[in-house]
């Protein structure tokens, strides 16, 4: 049994200098056999796990990550929570997992910093302004939170954006979300890893695997570097890997695995406390707690499992940021680093059976997946769990590419993709 | 970010290029017979290959020439260049 994290606990601990804080979770060897191993320990894998064991009473069940929990893409991405898509399928999916972001502190026991400090996204052209507005009130149609701003509202709720007509694209409006914010990524993963281990879920780190081992059309296991691991169900959740995985099982995703960039400026005093995002000059840009300015940047164009992405794009970004933040023009930035995004495309997720039985998928979240961790783990956990999707990600089935029924939504994606 | 040498223009920077994804996806010769599983195949499903991949790439910004490349999805290296219609070489 945990400890339960509380003030009482972080003082009792402060007595004997935090030296004696339990395990968050622990370090087993495999099973021989599993009912189902999650491939991939990010925070989808781990969060997938979690929901089958808490609502689905699956007990029984392994993640499997070939490096350390959290140290993909979780720890890559820019935080970004927001529910303010298009389609009447994406808003269902992503205001499903914001409103699980709402309580999840609370549910799991952990502290994810989770900040409703609200999400603005510019127009600067006529077509962003008519795009935005549609989706502003596609959104309320849908029950989502949303408001269109005038540029003088831009200003007024984030003054430090240059709102001068005589910038080369410049602020026309913008929409916000303030439900939307941001959320602290590790905290996600490690919150989520110790729920479901105290459950009895079993969580392997440095754990390849090598192989998928098929009987006709079903699955028996899976060949890691730990050893064979017998199972009936499989959820692969590797993000720009699903490829690589897929092909294991002998068949083929409608992927292509590109580097998406980011970077972290040195810390500096509060400035701006929400967060800004500009697809048509692509730039975004938020504060963490810590002061760090963090900015995301582009995908490149080309596939490429390299993790590190093209020196225009992080300067096409910095010139976009620097435009509409003068502020911020002798700012120095502290790290870059790219990570590998598996995007679809039409722009939307696939969590999905498969034509093999016990073989599932969630996959194709692309440049922003993280925002809908809770949610896509709890989704794909009924999916594997009852072998049918839940009505929320019926339309995110892979089978979508055979009968056309696509959701697209590159408009909607934050950044061009 | 790489080098790439156009078979036309000589080495130029990557950014000069437009990639072009898998290469060899041939065009169905009798499109009105295909099952739409054979269409999502043709236009949406691919390799996605970690490793030697061969792919296209148009050199956008110069002479605007399609051209084909093998290269290593790990690294970016480039391992050869070949032109269209031509057989690419083994690696």
């Amino acid at each position: 049994m945990k400890n339960k994290y509380s003030i009482f606990s972080l003082i009792k601990n402060a007595f004997s200098y935090h030296e004696n804080w339990q395990k968050a979770w622990k370090d087993p060897a495999p099973k021989k056999e599993y009912d189902a191993v999650i491939i991939g320990g990010g925070g989808h894998g781990l969060a997938t796990a979690y929901y089958l064991a808490k609502k689905h009473n699956m007990k029984n069940i392994a993640v499997v990550e070939k490096g350390w929990i959290g140290g993909g893409n979780t720890g890559r991405n820019t935080t970004i929570i927001r529910s303010n898509y298009l389609w009447d399928a994406s808003t269902g999916l992503y205001d499903h997992a914001l409103k699980l972001w709402e309580g999840l502190s609370q549910e799991i026991n952990y502290n994810v910093m989770f900040s409703q400090r609200g999400v603005m996204n510019l127009a600067h052209n006529l077509q962003d302004i008519r795009d935005l507005k549609r989706r502003t009130h596609g959104n309320r149609l849908n029950g989502i939170d949303a408001v269109y701003l005038s540029t003088e509202e831009v200003k007024k709720f984030c003054p430090i954006i240059n709102t001068s007509p005589d910038i080369r694209y410049p602020v026309l409006g913008g929409t916000l979300q303030r439900r939307a914010g941001t959320a602290r990524h590790d905290a996600v993963a490690w919150g989520y890893a110790r729920g479901a281990d105290e459950m009895g879920v079993d969580i392997i780190q440095n754990c390849e695997v090598k192989g998928i081992k098929r009987n006709g059309d079903e699955v028996e296991g899976i060949e890691t570097t730990k050893g064979f691991i017998k199972t009936k169900k499989i959820g692969v959740v590797a993000a720009g890997h699903s490829s690589v995985l897929a092909n294991m099982a002998g068949l083929r995703l409608p992927l292509e695995s590109k580097p998406l960039q980011a970077l972290v400026s040195e810390p500096v005093k509060p400035i701006i406390d929400t967060v800004v995002m500009s697809n048509a000059v692509h730039a975004y840009v938020s504060q963490s707690d810590k002061g760090e300015l963090v900015i995301g940047a582009g995908t490149d164009d080309y596939i490429s499992y390299s993790q590190k992405g093209s020196h225009d794009i992080v300067e096409g970004t910095l010139n976009a940021i620097l435009e509409l933040y003068p502020i911020f023009s002798r700012m120095k930035m502290l790290r870059q680093w790219g990570g590998i995004v598996d995007i679809c495309p039409d722009a939307s997720p696939i969590i999905s059976k498969t034509g093999v039985k016990g073989l599932y998928f969630n996959c194709g979240w692309g440049t922003g997946g993280f925002k809908a961790t809770p949610g896509s783990g709890d989704l794909f956990a009924h999916t594997i769990a009852n072998d049918e999707p839940h009505k929320l990600n019926a339309a995110f089935n892979l089978n979508r590419f055979v009968s056309g029924d696509l959701v697209d939504e590159h408009g909607a994606a934050a950044v061009a993709h | 970010m790489f080098l790439i040498s156009c078979p036309y223009c000589g080495v130029r920077e990557q950014s000069e290029f437009k990639a072009g994804g898998e290469a060899h996806i041939e065009r169905p010769k009798q499109p009105t017979e295909l099952s739409d599983g054979e269409w999502a195949e043709y236009l949406f499903m691919r390799k996605n290959i970690k490793g030697i991949q061969l792919e296209r790439w148009n050199h956008a910004h110069g002479c605007r020439k399609w051209f084909n490349a093998v290269r290593d999805t790990t690294n970016d290296e480039i391992k050869a260049i070949y032109k269209m219609g031509e057989k690419p070489p083994t690696i």
